[in-house]
């Protein structure tokens, strides 16, 4: 069963420089919460953005992953 | 039915319906709470739009994910192009910019004050 801690390295693996928070949800390990703020998403559309987190966990998502929430930020948003 | 119709009936709802929303359960059921937000929105700005249940057939699903590229339900698309999975439709909710994409005032209220529209387009599910 995966656990933030884990996705949150994973994350940060596959986006270097990334800062990524993530939640469980639920405590189950099943539903979890990203928040990512990476310059690797800089001039990518919010669907790419999240498709360039998606991509990290693969056939995951759906699967042992039941809910992958996902709120991208790049250092520029400020917001 | 095989993959293949089950693919082009999805193509098929795209393109015939202006909103349309792939969800697990329906506007009025949601099965899902990353459904019902998002069908949540969709009713708080008023527009009509055409549903269809996942649930009944896990190929929809995954004939679904390969037609979007994206792995999780719900699945919005309009005018025939994929907007986004629950919590892009939700930032976009908030910050005015699906109002704007559907042609449609913000509401003042928020995505809970708003009861289920009367009548969502019921789109035969012959897919189970």
């Amino acid at each position: 069963m995966p656990t933030a801690e884990e996705l949150k390295r994973r994350i940060e693996d596959a986006l270097p420089g990334s800062q990524v928070a993530v939640e469980d949800l639920t405590g189950g390990g099943d539903h979890f919460r990203a928040e990512i703020v990476s310059d690797r998403f800089e001039g990518l559309s919010r669907i790419d953005q999240h498709k360039l987190v998606y991509g990290v966990f693969g056939d995951e998502v759906g699967g042992p992953i039941h809910a992958l929430s996902i709120k991208t930020q790049t250092p520029g948003d400020g917001r | 039915m095989t993959n293949e119709e089950i693919r082009s009936y999805i193509a098929k709802a795209i393109g015939e319906n202006e909103v349309m929303l792939f969800m697990k359960g329906s506007p009025d059921a949601p099965a899902c709470g990353f459904s019902m937000r998002t069908s949540g929105c969709l009713n708080a700005l008023g527009v009509r739009y055409a549903a269809l249940d996942i649930l009944p057939d896990p190929r929809i699903r995954k004939e679904l994910s390969a037609v979007s590229n994206w792995p999780t339900i719900p699945q919005l698309f309009v005018r025939g192009e994929f907007v986004g999975g629950c919590d892009i439709v939700t930032e976009m909710f908030e910050s005015g910019e699906l109002a704007e994409l559907l042609g449609v005032e913000q509401p003042n209220e928020g995505i809970e004050e708003r009861p289920v529209q009367k009548g969502p387009i019921g789109l035969e599910n012959r897919l189970g």
